[in-house]
């Protein structure tokens, strides 16, 4: 057993991978070598099809083979019926042992991941997040080998690095003509960005894009080109639009939940970094939403506009840039449908590659120009360590999304945070699993007062910024007491000794593992 | 006690939700009403009683006036409701439906019985009083002096209404009159009059519109049914910027008048009289209580 420097006990391999443990958010170098890419030159002779009948004849055509790595974007949400679709044909071919490698897992249902899971389809899972019944799964340690949970900006970094190498991309398009030109933007299933998606294409061996609304040549609008693309297959349905703006924006009316959006965007508008031209994030989760809502009004009342707005964009973001208060908005994930249909509508909110958006190992993304980035969580520790995985009986709860590299990267990152929920504790003395390092985080916002992180680099600057004001400010530990007298120590989960998931930071450095719960 | 005087605002929780009672203390309401009658179903009676006990003595909301409301007078929950509510030491027990003074009296001495026999401080604890029928409007000035206990009389719209065979609507003429007997009995008595609760919890330029009446009367306060309300109602209560200014013009021109051995001052043209000075500061003492800082002011 080895130890990171947050004191996170990690095996030294865990089956054959070898762990890298965490030393900081700003220690392991850049690589100093080029980038690895799957990528294969390409010579398709004027006249040539890229056209297969079928999703069977396209993957027989891209060579997959057992034990090889598939990919697939997440912009379909709830909705999507890509993944389904290509795992059932995979199966039918016999394909086995495979290592999925989505941008995040998504809940399907009928048939479940969980089915691949079990009929040997799938052999290991790389995502930023598992949860639902492939959670259970994974933590009943049904999967031999462990599952690798990357935050967003680390995916491109870890296929440019060639630790994670894919075989075949498989890239649901709401839209695209029969040469690969595609797009999520226009067609039944519109979702809206596909960020998820480019350094999939970029560096897959073979890309094989999957729509259900061909156009004629050349598609426009044109997110992924056809110089990328190997195959295109046209099916009946990709997606449920119903479900595609499902499973992440709303707006809430829980007075609680609508106080601390309150206090973050309070927080948000008392430092000096609100100003014309500051920019910001807040997510899509029901906190987020509303505070999106309370600083908009700040801004109208104060004259102020954003720069820009960035990363994953409900329609309260494009609410805004209607109204003037933001210039740019950056996307790169579409909450709903009017953030899916505002790429094409509104010239400056624009789809930008996830790499773009959030890689920090590449020559600069846009989170390292952010001002203000608002984080969920499931739990804070007294050290403003961050757990976004795992919930209080241990169950796999969310993805660790673009959280640490928001938090590693935005010069105020905020988590908003209800200090109880149910019965259970959000404010602990330790965190079940380690997500976002604790210096990365500024403040946490919660319905019993502000708490300012004295080890974040813009402490003293935000501190004094508050002080200004009349927002109630507590120490981390005073919130930590006060839910603790109101529910008590919840009882320690038991695990085994499987590492059943690996988190690793934005730098491929492991930060946290997730061990199998015991069942005695 | 409480830590703080303000009755701009009392949120109504259900005693049956732990988790409500607890959440409810972060809200900006000034007071909370832990409810044992309305919001509890007649089976769950015994379990809010050892809730809000239990929450009250154990994760009592700092710098929050805390209420219980007890089940009515003639109610066969009264005693036990009594004896749990006095036990955990609220700052005051609100009752529902009181129509005569000899009720409140009634009441006073049986908190007195189980302040003594807990070895509680007699006097402690304080009553506010629901005025829910014509009857109860009628003997408003009387109920307002029943008790030294009586710090508070608030008027219930609903039943009220029902009492006079009327209908409530939103623009409220209906309880018009009530608001008028239940204020001027407060006045005279020298204790908070607390305005009807605006029932639709969705509604929220109903309740703007309500509020205005709300605080043209000069109520002190009013209860509210949803968190949601609460900013609504504290703002209603909390002076503008607008008024802040003239109350200091005004405290300023006696001020000046009285190092200038004047008698009497103007402000804009009118004369500042005796009612203008009193306005003046329970205007500056309302902006204070609401945490806005007023500078430069001799109170």
């Amino acid at each position: 057993m080895i130890k990171n420097c947050l004191g996170r006990e990690l095996p030294e391999r865990i089956g054959d991978y070898v762990v890298r443990p965490y030393m900081g958010p700003y220690d392991t170098p850049a690589p100093g070598k080029t980038v690895v890419t799957r990528r294969m030159a390409g010579h398709w002779i004027p006249g040539e099809s890229k056209r297969k009948e079928t999703l069977r004849d396209a993957i027989l055509a891209s060579g997959l083979k057992d034990g090889m790595t598939i990919s697939f974007h997440h912009a379909f949400r709830e909705g999507d019926q890509v993944i389904a679709q290509v795992l059932t044909v995979i199966r039918e071919l016999g394909i086995k042992n495979l290592r999925f490698a989505p941008s995040a897992v998504v809940n399907i249902r009928n048939p479940s991941i969980v089915d691949f899971v079990r009929d040997g389809t799938i052999g290991r899972i790389e995502a930023s997040g598992i949860r639902g019944e492939l959670g259970d799964s994974v933590l009943a340690g049904e999967m031999e080998n462990p599952v690798i949970l990357r935050p967003h900006g680390a995916r491109p970094r870890a296929i440019e690095a060639g630790e994670l190498q894919i075989d075949v991309a498989f890239i649901g398009a709401s839209a695209a003509d029969d040469y690969g030109n595609c797009t999520g933007q226009i067609g039944p299933n519109a979702c809206g960005s596909l960020g998820y998606a480019f350094v999939d294409t970029y560096h897959a061996g073979c890309v094989i894009v999957v729509t259900d609304y061909l156009v004629e040549y050349p598609c426009v609008p044109r997110s992924i080109s056809q110089q990328y693309v190997d195959y295109v297959v046209e099916v009946d349905s990709i997606g449920d639009p119903s479900k595609i703006g499902a499973g992440a924006a709303r707006v809430t009316k829980n007075p609680r939940d609508l106080l601390i959006a309150e206090r973050t965007a309070n927080l948000i508008t008392a430092s000096r970094r609100f100003k014309n031209g500051f920019s910001f994030q807040t997510g899509a989760g029901a906190i987020s939403i509303a505070t999106t809502k309370y600083l908009a009004d700040c801004m109208k009342e104060r004259g102020i506009k954003a720069g820009f707005a960035l990363g994953g964009i409900p329609a309260a973001i494009i609410d805004m840039y209607d109204k003037g208060l933001i210039r740019v908005v950056e996307c790169s994930q579409s909450f709903d449908a009017i953030a899916a249909q505002a790429i094409v509508s509104r010239p400056n909110v624009v789809e930008i590659d996830n790499a773009d958006y959030a890689n920090a190992y590449n020559k600069g993304c846009f989170l390292n120009r952010e001002d203000f980035g608002v984080l969920g969580a499931l739990e804070v520790d007294t050290d403003f360590h961050v757990n976004i995985l795992t919930g209080s009986s241990g169950e796999m709860m969310g993805g660790l999304g673009g959280g640490p590299d928001v938090a590693g990267a935005a010069e105020i990152p905020i988590v908003a945070i209800p200090i109880i929920r149910g019965r259970t504790p959000s404010i602990v003395k330790r965190v079940r699993t380690l997500c976002t390092p604790g210096e990365t985080i500024a403040a946490v916002v919660t319905e019993a007062g502000i708490a300012l992180n004295p080890n974040h680099k813009n402490y003293a600057e935000l501190k004094e910024d508050l002080e200004k004001t009349n927002l109630k400010l507590v120490t981390i530990e005073e919130l930590q007491q006060l839910v603790e007298g109101m529910t008590g120590v919840p009882k320690p989960i038991q695990t085994t000794d499987k590492v059943v998931c690996i988190v690793e930071y934005r730098d491929g450095t492991v930060i946290d593992v997730i061990r199998e719960v015991s069942t005695r | 006690m409480s830590k703080t005087e303000l009755m701009r605002t009392s949120l109504y929780v259900g005693g049956t939700s732990p988790a409500r009672m607890i959440q409810s203390g972060f809200y900006h309401a000034d007071c909370l009403v832990y409810d044992l009658e309305d919001a509890v179903s007649t089976g769950e009676k015994d379990a809010a009683r050892f809730l809000v006990y239990n929450a009250i003595k154990y994760q009592r909301p700092k710098d929050k006036y805390i209420l219980i409301r007890i089940n009515g007078i003639y109610s066969s929950e009264l005693d036990e409701d009594l004896e749990a509510a006095v036990r955990a030491q609220p700052d005051a027990i609100r009752i529902p439906k009181v129509e005569y003074a000899e009720e409140v009296a009634r009441i006073d001495e049986k908190i007195t019985v189980i302040e003594k026999e807990a070895g509680l401080p007699v006097g402690g604890i304080q009553i506010w009083c629901n005025i829910e029928s014509y009857q109860g409007a009628l003997n408003a000035r009387d109920i307002a002096k029943a008790s030294p206990r009586v710090v508070a009389m608030a008027l219930g719209a609903e039943d009220f209404t029902a009492s006079m065979a009327a209908q409530r609507t939103k623009s409220g003429w209906e309880i018009f009159y009530a608001r008028n007997l239940v204020l001027m009995a407060c006045r005279e008595a020298g204790i908070s009059a607390q305005d009807a609760v605006f029932s639709d919890i969705k509604d929220m330029d109903g309740l703007q519109r309500d509020l205005e009446m709300t605080r043209a009367l000069g109520f002190d306060g009013k209860t509210c049914v949803h968190p949601s309300q609460i900013d609504a109602v504290n703002a209603c209560f909390t002076p503008t910027e607008k008024e802040i200014l003239n109350a200091q013009r005004v405290l300023d021109a006696l001020r000046q008048a009285g190092m200038n051995h004047t008698g009497v001052c103007t402000v804009d043209g009118g004369m500042v009289d005796k009612p203008m000075e009193i306005r003046a500061r329970t205007v500056l003492a309302k902006a204070k209580a609401a945490g806005i800082e007023v500078g430069g002011i001799v109170q």
